[in-house]
Order: structure tokens, then sequence, then C-alpha cells
């Protein structure tokens, strides 16, 4: 199943892209996709343990699962305000 | 209301947006971009955003505060791209029919806010260099480029 995971702050200028495709075998958890991206993209792995995801627009823990037409989204500790 | 916005805040329309005769209490936070932090000198900020999560986790923290007080009109605007030292990034603007009330629903607001909504800023030094701001970010060792 393919996933698109979209990328923001750090994460989108480590990984040089603003989202990556990840292929997976079904069922995908969150956590399943938070393995992938940082095998996919090694450069994110220093700092994918620190990352929330969010599906849909909501934040998800590892064991949520994820279908193909989800929006994902990594997300690097928040800094607003 | 919440809104993401590329225009300056205006403190006085933000003030206005939320002042009702239902009302006895306005408090209005602005957040407002730092020249220094410790010795290091900002030039510029920049914020980037999530923007359909930022703004539906935003409503949703309208939502839960107005649960939990007795707000009258509640008014949660964050700036995206580039803001100076001195403007606003932030504003969180309560109404309610006593102060006590507004001063915490305000307060957990930007608090909240600053946990949960997928917004971001990075640092343009006065050296020239960049950096983003990831409060809590643990880089740990890259087991990919150790072996």
């Amino acid at each position: 199943m393919k996933i698109r995971v979209k990328l923001f702050a750090l994460t989108q200028d480590l990984a040089g892209r603003e989202a990556v495709s990840l292929d997976l075998d079904e069922p995908v958890t969150v956590g399943a996709i938070r393995q992938s991206l940082g095998a996919t993209i090694p450069a994110l792995q220093p700092v994918l343990g620190s990352c929330a995801f969010a599906v849909n627009n909501e934040y998800a823990l590892n064991s949520v699962e994820v279908h193909e037409t989800d929006e994902v989204a990594c997300l690097p500790p928040v800094s607003g305000g | 209301m919440v809104e993401l916005t590329e225009l300056p805040i205006d403190a006085s329309v933000v003030t206005r947006m939320v002042t009702s005769p239902k009302s006895g209490a306005v408090v209005l936070f602005l957040g407002t971009t730092r020249q220094f932090t410790d010795a290091k000198e900002t030039v510029t900020l920049t914020y980037t955003a999530y923007a359909p999560m930022a703004t539906s986790e935003m409503e949703k923290l309208e939502a839960q505060a107005k649960a939990r007080w007795p707000i009258d009109q509640c008014v949660l605007i964050h700036r995206l791209g580039e803001v100076s030292i001195g403007e606003a990034s932030v504003a969180v603007a309560v109404s309610t029919p006593h102060r006590r009330d507004a001063f915490e629903a305000a307060s957990w607001l930007m608090d909240r806010l600053k946990e949960l909504v997928p917004v971001w800023k990075k640092e343009h030094w006065a050296s020239g260099s960049t950096d983003w701001v990831h409060p809590g970010l643990v880089q740990r060792p890259d087991e990919n480029t150790l072996h």
C-alpha cells in the first residue's frame, strides 16, 4: 500500500523534500510508517523519535491503523507563538 | 474565531472583535518576536504551519476553552511567513463576565497552543545562520550512519 507522508520544518530540510512516498505491507500502522520513514530517509532517523504523527489532521499514536486514502503528516515538536 | 494570516496582527482590531456588552473583562495576549535569545541576536523569524491541522487544533482549543470558562468571545490568530522583530506572531483574546476567567482562559489557550498547534518557527540570526526551533527535539545517534 502506498502512503504519502508530509514533512515540515526540520524534517523537510533533512529530507530535502516536502513529502515522502512509502510502500508498506498491510495492515499499516503509524509505528510502521515511522520505522519505514527512517529506513527510507536515514537523515530523518535521529529525530523521528521526537516527532508526532497526524492522520487526517488528528494526532495519532503508533498503534493507529492507516488506510491508503488517509493524509499522514510527520510533525517535529511545535514552536508556534 | 481562529485564523492563520500572513498580515500584521492589529491589536485594536482583535480587541474590538472580543469586546461585548455581556462581558466585564477582555484579556488580549500578544506573543511578540524577541530580538535576543540569550546572547544571540535574531534578525527576523519565519513561521510555517501544517495549515489545515493548525486551524482545526485552534478550533478545538477554542471549543474546549468555551466549555471550561464562561467565554463570550474568543479569537486566536497566528502569523505565518516572515515576521520582523517586535511584531506580534500570535494573538489570544477572550472576553468573559469577570476578569479571573478571562486571565485563566487566555493563559490556558496560549499554553495549549504552544503544545499542540502545528506551527514552527525558524530563527534567522544576525550571524547569517538559521535554526528551526523544536523544543524537546532529541537528536539520537543515527544507527544507519554508525555502521
